[in-house]
């Protein structure tokens, strides 16, 4: 399947990681602008930092895995 | 699936290190094959045990190294769950102390070189994911009966916005062990054929520098998430299981 359109399809669902990426580093930004304007409270707040990356980032593993399955399942 | 690339580049294919094997023989792959994902889960397990069984069995006041670890392995998830899920949630410690553990060693042992990932396969991860899934929903329903069904009806929303917040997180509590589970494996998978991608172009004289140290780069980077990982994993657990003790808003 050399030049299907299944693969071009699969480029363009990787431009999902593109958009996680920018979430990821909404989360991870904001968390640090609070973190330095009050740092005794940042601390108490990693678990939600990380929760919060997890959730932005699994969007971003969605868009990966819909570009393997056109690339190897379809 | 072998890529032949100009030049002898890229001479495997990156997604090849995922593929069952059995192990011994080389047969179809059926229900009780003894495959490459068995070993390598059983190792794991092996290890878990190894540093529990082993760290705890001398139990000095001045800890040697393995102890220490298993210390510091066991209060890092016994404050997660305290802090998450709160104090009533302790007895439920050791299911989730022995998700973590056998995560993260699955994690590690796939980034010994040659060996195998067996979190990378959704098979492996969905089993993980949907068991906590079905503990939390059973758990949630025998704890609290039907006032569980107070998860989906938000009820410091307007009156009227009730019925589509409802559905809505309806949506998203049935999507949550496809996401649980595929986060792990996604992520795993992911890094480790960008490793493989990165091995392929090491074979190509003119990036061979570049290439080698974008392992070593990456190679840090997937230990990190390997950690992360299961971390976010365990963390995501400890949070169902909040929602299922305590399911009004």
């Amino acid at each position: 399947m050399e030049g299907d359109l299944a693969h071009i399809g699969a480029g363009l669902a990787a431009i999902g990681s593109g958009a996680a990426a920018i979430g990821v580093g909404n989360v991870a930004g904001n968390y640090l602008a609070g973190a330095l304007r009050n740092p005794s409270a940042a601390a108490s707040q990693t678990a939600t930092l990380f929760i919060g990356i997890a959730f932005a980032e699994a969007l971003g593993i969605f868009a990966f895995l819909v570009s393997l399955l056109l690339m190897f399942a379809v | 699936m072998a890529t032949e690339a100009e030049g002898g580049g890229l001479v495997f294919h990156p997604m090849d290190q995922f593929i069952v094997k059995p192990l011994f023989g080389d047969g179809a792959v059926g229900m009780f094959t003894f495959t490459n994902v068995a070993l390598w889960l059983l190792l794991a397990v092996a290890c878990v045990v190894a540093l529990m069984v082993l760290g705890t069995s001398k139990r000095a006041t001045i800890p040697t190294r393995t102890q220490s670890v298993a210390e510091l392995a066991y209060g890092f998830i016994y404050k997660m769950v305290e802090d998450v899920t709160g104090k009533d949630a302790v007895k439920y410690f050791p299911y989730i102390f022995t998700l973590f553990m056998f995560i993260v060693f699955s994690n590690f042992l796939a980034l010994i070189p040659m060996s195998f990932s067996p979190t990378s396969h959704i098979a492996v991860t969905a089993i993980l994911g949907f068991g906590v899934f079905f503990a939390v929903t059973i758990l949630g329903f025998v704890k609290n009966g039907a006032g569980f069904l107070g998860l989906f009806w938000v009820s410091s929303a307007p009156l009227a916005l009730r019925p589509v917040l409802a559905i809505i997180e309806i949506i998203s509590y049935f999507v949550r062990p496809v996401s649980h589970s595929i986060r792990l494996a996604g992520n795993i998978m992911a890094g480790h054929a960008v490793l493989k991608v990165f091995a392929g172009f090491a074979a190509i004289t003119a990036v061979a520098p570049l290439a080698i140290f974008g392992i070593i780069g990456i190679y840090a980077l997937e230990v990190l998430v390997s950690f992360i990982q299961a971390y976010v994993f365990t963390i995501l657990t400890c949070v169902y299981l909040k929602d299922a003790l305590h399911p009004s808003h």
